[in-house]
């Protein structure tokens, strides 16, 4: 009888271990001072719960870890040339000098942000600067007109500026950035947006931890002429002699118009430069996230199986003494 | 590893406050008065962001008019991929100003050129550096400084001659088949780029 307790303790035993239950998923997370109170039968059902957890998080870390290493090559390739380009935006800004707080009529905000996400929050700095920059140019007489550069600016600001957004431009880093590109950009936009002044907003790369929200001024040929008269930053401009061209307006017009595109190319660089590092701290913050899941899940885990596997000992031990009396 | 803990802590101190005075080295130059009025602008509006900066504050800012002429010009050459000369100290330039070939002396008087395609020789003592320049603008400013902008500025000795007569050919020839004004205007830049090239080769 004794033989044929053990034999059926047995039975109950390598059962659940042969033929698992299939796994609730509702009951995944459970702490281990429940544990006692769960019938029999569904206890090595846990540690499959456990187990499969565990071997997602570990997936998960693997997968953040590699575009945390995807990121930094990309970095790494983007980042000497944009650079390079820091000195193409200087001598405009020396000659025209730095305008932001010009009061025009018509302003265009051009808000340059990522195709895709997962980098942090350069997005969401960038559509709150162009937003405030809208409110800062509001008013009777003034308005405000969005250029989105990339999906994610666009899906913030389509839910509450759609009527304001002019032109809405994606897939730009399609192919590696170059300068023939973002000047037909420019120029699709010079042609299509009738503006007084033109804010470019983004995210200057200053290095792989730190980016700094940006806006640069580009004001149309007759904002110049208008605020060179007035004199202030632009009043030294009448006492440069102009050279080629029939008119001084021609000339001013192609000189503001390669200042546009200049300065795009320049601002478009350093915010790829920025998405990449972005992605690059979110993405290891995140593998060092589900290492510390790893670690607590794996404890969880140990515990469990542990005592499954002494309550099992004390089941048999106490079944055994009762029999032998 | 308690023994390791205030090792770690103190190194995590030290760093903590190494960052903290670092954020206050001024390796940024000082705002201008046009960045105070925006920033106080949007302060009121927009109190609870940080204005964001603006390209002044990324720039160092340019030597004032001397009193007396300058002995050297200083020239930068720009470039969207690079920038070839920045801050050099020479004693002459030529630019292919769209009304001919301009040079360029210390103390020359404020000028905003805009380029035809043409070549820049940069003058320093007796050497001579010729580059092949796309087309742009240069600034000269009253201070003795001068900006050249330009898309692409190849060294003279990297042209090939061959490639420059089959492309002159090629776009004589699309100017004279071009039957849109697109074409036409897009033709006539082929052909005016790849004769300058071509004299640029020979003169």
């Amino acid at each position: 009888m004794a033989m044929a307790a053990l034999r059926r303790e047995g039975r109950r035993i390598a059962a659940p271990l042969i033929s698992p239950q299939p796994i609730n998923p509702i009951r995944s997370s459970i702490a281990s001072s429940e544990y006692d109170t769960i019938p029999f039968a569904f206890r090595f059902v846990y540690i499959y719960i456990f187990r499969n957890r565990m071997k997602s998080v570990r997936n998960i870390q693997k997968i953040t870890k590699a575009m945390k290493m995807v990121a930094a090559s990309k970095l790494r390739a983007i980042q000497t040339r944009a650079e390079n380009s820091r000195g193409l935006w200087q001598p405009f800004t020396a000659l025209l000098g730095d305008t932001p707080s010009v009061d025009v009529k018509k302003n265009v905000i051009v808000t340059i942000s990522s195709d895709k996400g997962l980098c942090g929050g350069i997005n969401s700095t960038s559509v709150k600067i162009s937003r405030g920059l809208y409110k800062l140019n509001s008013g009777p007489e003034k308005e405000c007109k969005y250029v989105i550069l990339g999906e994610k600016a666009k899906a913030q600001l389509v839910r509450d500026s759609k009527k304001d957004i002019e032109l809405a431009i994606t897939e730009l880093q399609k192919n590696p950035l170059n300068y023939t590109q973002v000047a037909v950009l420019a120029d699709d936009i010079l042609k299509n947006v009738e503006y007084d002044a033109l804010r470019i907003v983004y995210n200057k790369f200053q290095s792989v931890v730190a980016f700094l929200p940006t806006t640069s001024t580009v004001l149309s040929p007759e904002i110049v002429e208008r605020e060179a008269e007035a004199g202030g930053k632009l009043g030294e401009l009448d006492s440069y002699e102009i050279e080629g061209g029939e008119t001084k307006s021609e000339v001013l017009q192609n000189l503001t118009e390669f200042q546009f595109s200049c300065v795009m190319f320049n601002a478009v660089l350093e915010n790829a430069c920025s998405e990449q590092g972005a992605r690059m701290s979110a993405m290891d913050s995140s593998s060092r996230n589900a290492g510390d899941m790893l670690d607590r899940l794996t404890l969880t885990y140990n515990r469990t199986r542990q005592a499954s596997i002494t309550t099992e000992l004390i089941e048999i031990i106490s079944g055994a003494s009762a029999l032998e009396g | 590893m308690l023994r390791h803990g205030p090792r770690f802590l103190l190194s995590r101190a030290s760093a903590a406050s190494m960052g903290w005075r670092r954020q206050f080295a001024t390796d940024l130059p000082a705002e201008t008065a046009g960045d105070s009025k925006f920033v106080e602008a949007w302060k009121k509006v927009i109190p609870n962001i940080d204005p964001p900066k603006t390209p002044s504050a990324y720039m160092a800012p340019r030597p004032p008019t001397p009193s007396t002429i300058p002995s050297k010009l200083t020239v930068n050459l720009v470039l969207p991929y690079s920038s070839i000369l920045s801050g050099k100290e020479v004693d002459m330039v030529i630019v292919p100003a769209t009304t001919g070939h301009m040079g360029v002396l210390p103390g020359h008087v404020a000028t905003i050129a805009e380029l035809k395609p043409g070549i820049l020789s940069v003058h320093e003592g007796n050497d001579v550096s010729k580059y092949f320049l796309s087309g742009g603008f240069a600034f000269v400013h009253a201070n003795s400084v001068a900006d050249i902008i330009a898309i692409e500025a190849t060294p003279v000795d990297q042209i090939d001659p061959n490639l420059v007569q089959k492309g002159l050919a090629e776009f004589q020839q699309k100017l004279n088949s071009a039957s849109t004004d697109v074409e036409k205007a897009e033709a006539q830049i082929g052909v005016d780029v790849h004769s300058a090239l071509n004299a640029a080769l020979t003169g």
